[in-house]
């Protein structure tokens, strides 16, 4: 098992051998495995320091010049810090900067609040011309890796601290745009699931199927554009729906679903993720799951009580 | 420094259509900023009348050199200076801060032929002028990239980042003028936030500095080429005048923003004609 971060980061030095259409704006953090992207591709590199304003701004320079930009850093840092940068030089003029958002959400564990990003698909989703992609495990990071290097505009890639368990065979095709069935166990409730909730709402659906619940279950690997009609497809098929992500539940996947949903196929829905709070050290992230209610058994109780 | 006579006539008289131009705009308009669009008029026509490295039939050509107006509320003086360029044509100039118009209340690169880079939230213009430096280095390019800033607009830190990042990457070609016109839209810099010795700043950032009198079109190309000719960036420090040019507009704090009417707009012609 290794980090999406890594395996997208590896990928990408893995295809700078063989396309030199990109470069680096390096800050000083160690993210995924790019700081040392200068070292094996001189010229196409740069550091930045402990300036995120300046960082993405300049990316945005650079990219106007015609070459891609890849950003990474803590998602905590570059969304909220350079958000006026992001949104006014990368996102108004659509540049073709991409930002890799790392140690997302609660998964971040020990460093504690300050930086544990529950907001920033919130606020990148609100940006005009954003796109916004979260793979879910090492598998899908590097198909989303390749796939990146020829989209155009900007864009902001979800990643995330720890090693996560690989729910993609080998020979998975990244579907940009498509709102995935994984799972087709009846009609009875549809979970959707973004980012590292995957597994576990893989999980609780074989649970809920063992408790003779039938559950869809969808992966919303493109947050934005989402795909509104598998979304409602299944929706319209099934008596409710339950999102599931590592994200304030303000601003992420359970509103942009609610947004489709309420206008389209008002159904009775459940959101898990983050209740309006702030995260706090904890060694294990699944400490801070648990608090939240974002476990394995928090998806199944919200199922049922959704059918109840 | 030994320039043709006819050569700072021929700027001058483009400083004087900048002005003219800038002056009509925001009267038409009903709105807009002329005391910062006169401070720049001169360092705009040098710009665009000399030293940029640019051709308007071909807006896009990648081996251009890039000019980032960072004061992005300055623009009525770049659209007049793009329109005398060539870039589009004089009807244009009657639509600013109109919907649909190409010339919009703040600079936006994908409406304006000839715009480098969007600007008008202040204090960026810097690092995205870095980034085309960089850029310049990894697509082995050998354009140079020209930010124009406001001296307010120096009290955002991000100003400083870029300053920081640019010398330690030892940027030659790219150049920062700072628009020194004393004023920001409620007072005196000195008053507001005083800048302290913007010249010591640079140079302590590990850039080369130098003065100038910013309306002096012999000492701009002066500074133009030390900056071309000096190893890492070079910070031009303009000293000029807000309102330069209509007496009435000159150091007056009330016309960071506010556009003329018909009669304030028929003085100000005159006095820019007149010049």
């Amino acid at each position: 098992m290794i980090a999406t971060r890594m395996a997208f980061g590896n990928e990408l030095l893995e295809l700078a051998k063989t396309r030199e259409d990109f470069m680096i704006c390096n800050p000083d953090t160690k993210s995924c495995n790019l700081e040392h992207f200068g070292d094996f591709f001189p010229g196409r590199s740069f550091t930045f320091g402990i300036a995120e304003q300046n960082l993405v701004a300049a990316a945005a320079g650079a990219a106007s010049c015609g070459i891609k930009v890849y950003v990474p850093t803590f998602s905590v840092f570059l969304t909220l810090r350079a958000c006026e940068q992001i949104r006014t030089f990368v996102c108004y003029p659509k540049l073709n900067v991409t930002l890799l958002g790392t140690h997302s959400g609660l998964q971040v564990g020990q460093d504690g609040g300050t930086h544990i990003c529950c907001e920033d698909v919130g606020v990148m989703r609100s940006l005009a011309n954003m796109t916004i992609v979260q793979p879910s495990d090492a598998v899908s990071a590097r198909a989303v890796a390749r796939w990146s290097a020829d989209f155009d505009g900007p864009l902001y890639i979800r990643l995330h601290r720890s090693p996560v368990e690989e729910v993609h065979p080998a020979d998975y095709a990244f579907h940009f745009g498509k709102a995935e069935l994984l799972r087709n166990y009846g009609n009875d409730i549809t979970l959707i699931a973004t980012g590292v909730m995957l597994p576990r709402t893989l999980h609780a659906a074989q649970a809920l199927q063992e408790q003779g619940i039938g559950a869809k279950v969808l992966e919303v690997h493109t947050i934005k554009p989402i795909d509104s009609q598998s979304i409602i497809e299944a929706a319209s098929t099934t008596r409710g729906v339950v999102t599931v992500e590592d994200h304030s539940i303000y601003g992420g996947l359970g509103s942009a679903v609610s947004e489709v949903l309420s206008q389209h196929c008002p159904v009775p829905m459940r959101l898990i993720g983050v209740q309006d709070a702030f995260g706090e050290s904890a060694k294990d992230p699944e400490t801070l799951y648990e608090a939240h209610h974002m476990t394995v058994s928090d998806i199944i109780q919200a199922a049922q009580a959704l059918l109840a | 420094m030994g320039y043709p006579e006819n050569e700072l006539n021929r700027i001058r008289e483009r400083a004087r259509e900048i002005r003219r131009d800038s002056i009509y705009m925001i009267h038409k308009a009903g709105a807009g900023h002329p005391g910062g669009s006169l401070s720049a008029a001169d360092l705009l026509a040098a710009l665009y009348f000399r030293e940029l490295r640019i051709d308007p039939q071909h807006p896009q050509w990648p081996d251009r050199d890039r000019f980032i107006l960072s004061k992005g509320h300055g623009c009525p003086a770049l659209y007049a200076a793009l329109c005398a360029r060539g870039y589009f044509g004089r009807e244009q100039l009657d639509t600013l801060r109109e919907y649909h118009s190409m010339l919009q209340g703040h600079p936006d690169m994908r409406k304006t032929p000839g715009l480098d880079m969007s600007s008008g939230s202040l204090g960026n213009g810097l690092s995205c002028g870095l980034g085309m430096a960089m850029a310049a280095r990894c697509l082995k390019k050998d354009f140079r990239v020209y930010v124009l800033l406001g001296d307010g607009e120096c009290e955002e830190g991000e100003v400083w980042e870029a300053a920081m990042a640019a010398a330690h990457h030892r940027m030659s070609q790219l150049t920062a003028i700072v628009d020194i016109n004393g004023l920001q839209l409620t007072g005196p810099t000195c008053e507001v936030m005083n800048l302290g010795d913007l010249n010591a700043k640079f140079r302590a950032f590990g850039w080369s500095a130098i003065e100038i009198d910013g309306h002096c079109i012999e000492e701009i190309l002066h500074a133009f080429d030390y900056a071309r000719e000096t190893e890492g960036p070079v910070a031009i420090l303009a000293h000029t005048i807000k309102g330069k040019g209509v007496s009435f507009m000159e150091n007056q704090v009330d016309w960071h923003g506010k556009a003329p009417n018909e009669e304030e707009t028929r003085r100000a012609l005159a006095e820019i004609m007149q010049a």
